[in-house]
Formats: structure tokens, C-alpha cells, sequence
């Protein structure tokens, strides 16, 4: 069964097609990275997904529930991740997971609980009580995916999740992102190539909005005749200019 | 009870920022210690505590008007908004959310006020309870435009018109540091058409005991209060469906 079906999905602002008759499926359980320069497609793909935005024209079935019919249905299935960091800074990490267990109706004792299991599972507990604000880029995007995950997402959208982090947290937080694969189904957008190669099952390359090439990294590999997956990237993009 | 988490976390954010405090609660005291200082030296009637006190509480407000639209402001140039609007949160939780943690926040800046003019010399009495529960509809007022300046603008421009315009505007036009019938013609005209003066006005007449006049100063604040919530209401819904 398929987490994610979008059919001719268009998403215009004024004169500019952010996304353009997107066809796009996902499997249950995989990690699908929707790989892109700035400017591709790919957060507004997100946006679209996770009912932040309405399409001007397609549809997005996701998880069973359309995105443009049944949002309310689709938002109690699905965890977000934005680009920016998005954690109250004033609020320490802990806080910052009551807010997100009350929003989704936990009971005291299963909020105790979910904070320790994220804590665990996201190795937070050194930091539960510091200020969210006053962390690290790094700290803050685990603390990010962290919310995320409160409400028992089955489908996560992580929205360039390393961006502007050094190699080493970058590396952390790839280790946080392999360690859910299985659990929920992933779609992460990101620029990085070998971050996509890394870590996705399968990868969408995206170009102007438009869906040029999905595949595993060895399949998109061979279908630009090269062994190097950023030449193989470099290779399906400039095809499609040529 | 998501409502009760969002506003729980407003709250939080609230206060725990110090500029907040420093200003909604510090500048209030201080206006109060200095102008009874000056009234204490050259008598003004218009200083005198049982006629300040009303004036400062209601300009004190404004306050809360910065602090709501900063939080909504700040949020919405966050990412958390965009996070929360994936969540099963509806618009009417985010604005109840918002809103309500400013109410006691609003009538502990009162209280605090009225504790200090009893230090400088007001008399207690328990009209003093009547007017501080009389702040509330100007207290919806200031807060509802709070909720609408940051719907519709940056953290910058909120400092700006909030911060620096609004505070100006309501202490000028309520008649808290100059008599409004000195100026007259025009001035007084709009300050009469406005909520501020009658919000002061409205203390003073509860201060009193004088509740025919609070009623009379009572019912042009309503109106503004509550086409202030509409809009504010109008406002961030729509932003929030242009997320």
C-alpha cells in the first residue's frame, strides 16, 4: 500500500509553478528523499503533503486521507519537521514536548512516558532542561524531529533536516534519521546529495517543480551511466535543461 | 485541553521575557513613583493618586497590547506556527490560546498597580476591586489588537506601532497627563470618539463608587472591544490559511 499518492498536483504563486503536475508515490515504511536545488519544488511539495498549503489543482491522498478534502484526518496521521527550526525558544526541550503531548491530548502519566521514550530514543537527556533557544543548530534540529514524533506520526516529513549543520552533528543527526526507518514512513527533502544517497530508499529528483527522476541512488546511478550519484544528479538535471 | 497547552505555553513565553516585565510592569510603577514625586512638589490635580492610578493602569495596557502582538509576530516569523498549523490544533484554539493567558496577565498589571498607589498614599477601599475587574473590557480591546497588529505585521514594524505609536496615542488621547478640555476643538473631539479616554474616565467613575457614569464610559469601549476581536479573528485566520 502506498503512504503517499499525489496526482497532478500544481501549486502556483502568481506567475511562478512551484509545483508542476507532480505524480508521486510513496511506500509504507520507506524513507523518500525529494532531492532538489533551491528553488525545486521540494518544500512547497511538503507543504502541499502536510495540508500547510491548499493545491490550485491534483490531489494528495496521504495515509488513505485526501489533502484536500479530509486535512483534519490527514494531520492526526502525520509528524512535520520544518526547514527553520521550529521549537518555542523561551520554553525548555522538555516544555517543548508537554506542548506538543497536550496538543495531542496525552494524559499526564502518557506524557511522562512519551518524554522519556524520546528522550531516550533521540538521546536528549542531557539537554531536557535547558532553553531550546539557547541550544545548538544541531541540538535544536534533534529537539525539532523530537516534536515531530510526539504525536506517533506514521508518516514523518522532514524538511532539510541537516541544513546549515556542521559535518559532525549532520553525521548525529543521520544516525537519529536511520534509526526510525522501519517505524514511520519518511520523506526528508534535502540538497545534499550524499545525504540522500545515504540514508533514502528510494530518491525523487525535482527540477522547477517537476518530478524528473525517481528511483534507489543505484538506479538513478544507472540510468545516467555513471557510477557517482552527484554526476548521475548533475546528469538527469542538465538533461532535462538540454 | 490542546487549548489549555497552547495558552500555557503563550503564558510561559510571556513571561519569562524580561523586556516584557521590565516594561509592562516596571514602566507603569515607575511613571507612578514620578508623578506622585512631582505631586508631592507642585501640586497637580491631575497627578493626585486617586486620579493617576486609573490613568496608568488603563495606559499600562497598551503593554499588553505589544506583548500580544510580539508573541503572535514572533511566531509567525518562527517556524513554529507552521509546525503547530500541521498539528490537530483548530483557529479558534490558537486564538483562545493567545488571548486568554493575556486576560490574568492584564488584571495582575492592574492589581500590582493598584497595590502601589495604596504605598503612595491611595486609600483603600473596596471600589478598588470594581475598578480593577473594570479593566477587562479594555483589557479584550488592547489585546484583540495585539492579536490583529501581529496577524498583519513583522516583529520590527509590531515594535514600531505597537511599541512606540499605540503607547503615545493612548496616553496622549486619554487625558492621563494633560486635561483634554485644555486642548478642546478637534483633539478633544477624537479623543472622545476613541476608547482610551473612557477607559480612564470608567476607572476614575469606579474608584468612585459612581457606577451610572462607569456604565455611561463602559459602552464605548464595547464596541471597540469587540469589532477589535472580530478582526483580529478575521485577520490571523486568514494568514494562517495563506500559511
Amino acid at each position: 500500500m502506498h503512504a503517499i499518492k499525489t496526482t497532478g498536483l500544481v501549486k502556483r504563486y502568481k506567475k511562478l509553478t512551484a509545483v508542476d503536475k507532480l505524480d508521486l508515490e510513496i511506500r509504507q515504511g520507506e524513507l523518500f528523499s525529494l532531492l532538489g536545488v533551491n528553488g525545486a519544488g521540494k518544500t512547497t511539495t511538503i507543504k502541499l503533503l502536510s495540508c500547510l498549503t491548499r493545491p490550485d489543482e491534483g490531489d494528495a491522498v496521504v495515509g488513505g486521507y485526501s489533502v484536500t478534502t479530509q486535512q483534519k484526518q490527514v494531520k492526526r496521521l502525520i509528524g512535520v519537521s520544518p526547514q527553520e527550526t521550529a521549537v518555542a525558544p523561551n520554553l525548555s526541550v522538555k516544555e517543548n514536548l508537554e506542548l506538543l503531548c497536550g496538543i495531542h491530548g496525552f494524559s499526564k502519566e502518557k506524557t511522562q512516558t512519551k518524554i522519556r521514550e524520546l528522550a531516550a530514543q533521540l538521546a536528549l537527556d542531557t539537554v531536557l532542561r535547558r532553553k531550546a533557544g539557547k541550544l545548538s543548530g544541531g541540538w535544536q534540529r534533534r529537539v525539532s524531529i523530537a516534536m515531530a514524533l510526539v504525536g506517533e506520526p506514521k508518516i514523518l516529513f522532514l524538511d532539510e533536516p541537516t541544513l546549515g549543520l556542521d559535518v559532525i552533528a549532520r553525521h548525529d543527526l543521520w544516525d537519529v534519521i536511520r534509526s526510525l526507518k522501519g517505524t514511520v514512513t519518511v520523506i526528508m527533502t534535502t540538497h545534499y546529495m550524499e545525504e540522500a544517497e545515504a540514508l533514502s530508499d528510494r530518491i525523487g529528483i525535482m527540477k522547477d517543480g517537476r518530478l524528473l527522476a525517481t528511483g534507489t541512488a543505484k538506479e538513478l546511478c544507472e540510468r545516467a551511466d555513471t557510477d557517482d550519484f552527484e554526476t548521475a544528479f548533475v546528469r538527469i538535471v542538465k538533461e532535462d535543461k538540454a | 485541553m490542546k487549548t489549555l497547552a497552547f495558552a500555557k505555553r503563550c503564558t510561559k513565553e510571556i513571561l519569562r521575557d524580561p523586556i516584557n516585565l521590565g516594561f509592562g510592569l516596571g514602566f507603569p510603577l515607575a511613571l507612578l513613583l514620578l508623578l506622585s514625586a512631582i505631586q508631592a512638589n507642585v501640586p497637580v490635580s491631575l497627578f493626585e493618586i486617586d486620579t493617576l492610578t486609573p490613568g496608568i493602569t488603563v495606559f499600562g495596557l497598551s503593554f499588553i497590547t505589544l506583548f500580544s502582538a510580539t508573541l503572535v509576530a514572533k511566531d509567525r516569523e518562527s517556524a513554529l506556527l507552521q509546525r503547530l498549523y500541521t498539528t490537530p490544533l483548530t483557529g479558534l484554539d490558537f486564538i483562545v490560546g493567545y488571548m486568554l493567558p493575556l486576560l490574568p496577565i492584564a488584571l495582575g498589571q492592574t492589581i500590582v498597580c493598584y497595590l502601589f498607589s495604596l504605598t503612595l498614599g491611595l486609600t483603600f477601599r473596596i471600589h478598588i476591586v470594581y475598578a480593577i475587574l473594570g479593566v477587562l473590557p479594555m483589557a479584550v480591546f488592547n489585546i484583540a489588537l495585539g492579536l490583529l497588529c501581529g496577524s498583519v505585521l513583522g516583529v520590527k514594524q509590531v515594535g514600531g506601532i505597537c511599541g512606540a505609536l499605540l503607547t503615545n496615542v493612548s496616553a496622549w488621547l486619554s487625558g492621563v497627563w494633560f486635561d483634554l478640555e485644555l486642548v478642546g476643538g478637534t483633539f478633544k473631539n477624537i479623543a472622545d470618539a476613541l476608547p482610551f479616554v473612557h477607559a480612564v474616565e470608567m476607572e476614575k467613575a469606579l474608584l468612585d463608587g459612581n457606577f451610572t457614569i462607569a456604565a455611561t464610559h463602559c459602552l464605548p469601549i464595547l464596541p471597540y472591544a469587540a469589532v477589535a476581536t472580530a478582526a483580529a479573528v478575521f485577520c490571523f485566520l486568514k494568514q494562517m490559511k495563506k500559511q
